[in-house]
């Protein structure tokens, strides 16, 4: 009996087995494919009658729908090559996102400009438990940063596509869209501005006080818990109080006004993700540059180096992983952030957010945050991508 | 060490009678103030508002530790090991969510007031508990856990009496983290509605009354500098107790 029962494993072929995370995603997929899939509303603003898998597609899509997913379903629960994982995970949900697109046209009465289809709570949670499938999957298979860079340019491209081919303008976000495409352009582009200049001022003066604070040890305490502190102070109050300085600047500091300082808009947003960036640069290039091996420093004496040839030929660049690390932490951050600053009228895309929010309108809340978590998740992959590539001998920072 | 206490008293000190009396500080507010403006929060006691907003905080971060300690704890258990990469990526992931969207997306489940904000703040709350936690459970002395085995410790043992109370330390230093991130987070949940300190600074902006900003700023700030050095001290007490100090 119990040479039976430890044969029989060795017998069936591996695949045939059950995948614990598979379970889990399974589980999922089905709930997500019970709930309602779509969500019509006759206008913008009322509540929603929910449509079923079935009823959101003509039949020829929904029963293809219905395929892919249990398709998606049998390579989640057993255990097949996690490539061929990937590819079913990819495959699905390619085919939820333009079926999406697909049923808001069929839901939509012809020449109604009112009506509104959105995806449903049954739409979210199959692409949800799809994209842990993918991620799981691409997380076991640890490609190269390079091919990582590849795959999220891929998908970019396939949205873009989606987008451009207009396949999904019916749906309610992009029905919000195109009452105000340029706003959204112009809000993308503050955005954007505001993200990344942040990061670039802090990086440009943050860098040198890190160097500053290593070099001179009785200022690196101060330094840092004085950056901490900046820290714990909200952002939205650190915004609004720098309404008040910078409107004093721009009063009183001849050509400020001229620069576009003033004391509500983008300056003060400006300044409040500035300083909410300095700390992890300060700090990560601290860290960096202790983290150099003193053989090293040493071997760079050695040879007759000066201070600043060793700071800026060896010490700088063996500690820039980790300064990359520090800017990473902050883009990420700040690119969430920079939705704050329409509170005090410094644009971006916390714009849609907070309209939304004032009209209980939940498409326009996603027309500013699918944009904003989609840019923060991209500079995540592609930076994490190049502290990998920078961090020499495969070391992990 | 003691001037550093002394001046966390004073500053305690101020805040509660700041909290209690803020008729008294509004000299010092009034400076901020322009055309006969209030210079002290006058929609509601200040004290009230900010208990809310701690008691908002404290819970949402009391339902983080226990979730994010206990998937921690499953996903190191072999039983788990499955999960734990995947894990890792969503916990990263779950970090590029910006809480704006989170709160916005969370009002139409939730509806207006402090459920949405509840949810975001556990949301993000999750990430350094969950994050510290996998890392004290799997950085412990290989030495030690040997031990542990050696004396016929059974799993369920080991992580009680030994994996647990070493990677405490650690654990804490992630609520710690998450703690400052709710108390600022929090301040948003204002924007949908929630009763936290957040409605101070909003109603500033609104009026253009820098004496409310800051007002509502100051407490935050000074509430999560007095934590985190609160709970810096328990970390330091913990690791001398179970004679870490220094290695970690």
């Amino acid at each position: 009996m119990s040479i039976a029962d430890t044969a029989v494993p060795t017998h069936r072929p591996r695949w045939l087995a059950l995948d614990k995370l598979g379970v889990m995603i399974a589980l999922i997929a089905i709930a997500g494919a019970a709930l309602p899939f779509a969500l019509f509303r006759a206008n913008r603003i009322v509540p929603g009658e929910t449509r079923s898998l079935l009823d959101a597609l003509p039949t020829f899509q929904s029963t293809l729908l219905i395929i892919f997913l249990l398709v998606g379903f049998v390579a989640a629960l057993l255990r097949v090559p996690v490539r061929a994982k990937l590819a079913v995970g990819f495959v699905v949900l390619a085919a939820l996102f333009i079926l999406v697109g697909q049923s808001a046209t069929y839901l939509t009465p012809p020449d109604n400009t009112f009506a509104r289809v959105s995806p449903g709570a049954g739409f979210w949670l199959l692409v949800f438990a799809f994209a842990l499938l993918v991620t799981d999957a691409l997380t076991r298979l640890r490609f190269a940063p390079l091919v990582r860079i590849g795959i999220l340019i891929v998908v970019a491209a396939a949205f873009a596509l989606l987008l451009w081919s207009g396949s999904w303008n019916d749906l309610s976000m992009l029905k919000e869209y195109a009452t105000r495409a340029p706003a959204f352009w112009a809000e993308a582009r503050t955005h954007l501005a505001l993200a990344f200049g942040s990061v670039a001022i802090a990086v440009v003066i943050g860098v040198p006080i890190g160097v500053l604070c290593y070099k001179v040890r009785p200022l690196r305490a101060a330094v840092l818990n004085t950056l901490n502190i900046v820290q714990t102070i909200p952002s939205i109050a650190l915004f609004g109080l720098l309404i008040a300085p910078l409107a004093w600047v721009a009063a009183n500091v001849p050509g400020a006004s001229a620069i576009g300082i003033s004391g509500i808009g983008a300056a003060p947003a400006l300044v409040a993700l500035f300083a909410y960036s300095l700390l992890p640069v300060v700090s990560n290039t601290v860290v960096g540059l202790q983290s150099v091996s003193p053989a090293a420093v040493d071997a760079a004496k050695g040879m007759g180096m000066t201070g600043w040839q060793r700071l800026a030929g060896v010490e700088l660049p063996l500690a820039f992983p980790v300064i990359l690390t520090g800017i990473r932490i902050v883009l990420v951050q700040n690119i969430g952030l920079a939705t704050i600053a329409a509170l005090i009228g410094g644009g971006g895309f916390g714009v849609f957010v907070f309209q939304g929010i004032g009209q209980t309108a939940m498409d326009l809340v996603l027309l500013g945050a699918v944009p904003t978590v989609a840019l923060a998740f991209a500079a995540a992959v592609v930076l994490d991508a190049l502290v990998e590539m920078t961090s020499r001998g495969g070391r992990r920072v | 060490m003691k001037i550093g206490n002394l001046i966390r008293l004073v500053i305690f000190g101020l805040l509660l009678v700041f909290l209690i009396q803020p008729e008294l500080f509004a000299g010092f507010f009034g400076l901020f103030t322009k055309n006969n403006q209030p210079a002290i929060y006058n929609q509601g006691s200040l004290l009230d508002i900010t208990l809310n907003h701690l008691g908002i905080v404290a819970a949402a971060t009391l339902a983080s530790t226990i979730i994010a300690v206990g998937l921690a704890i499953v996903v190191t258990r072999p039983f788990g090991a499955e999960f734990l990469p995947l894990s890792r990526s969503l916990a990263n992931i779950g970090q590029t969510f910006p809480p704006v969207a989170v709160l916005a997306l969370a009002v139409p489940m939730l509806g207006f007031g402090t459920a949405p904000t509840l949810v975001a703040l556990f949301l993000y709350g999750l990430l350094p508990i969950f994050e510290n936690t996998l890392t004290g459970l799997t950085n412990l002395p290989p030495a030690v856990t040997d031990a542990a085995k050696g004396v016929g410790m059974s799993g369920w043992q080991r992580l009680i009496k030994v994996e647990l109370p070493l990677a405490l330390p650690v654990i804490l230093a992630g609520v710690r983290l998450s703690v400052v991130i709710s108390l600022a987070t929090a301040t948003i949940g204002s924007t949908v509605a929630a009763r936290t300190l957040g409605e101070v600074i909003i109603a500033g902006l609104l009026s253009s009354n820098t004496a409310f900003v800051l007002q509502g700023g100051l407490i935050v700030g000074v509430l999560a500098v007095l934590i985190y050095d609160a709970l810096s001290a328990l970390e330091r007490f913990l690791m001398k107790r179970t004679g870490q100090l220094g290695r970690a």
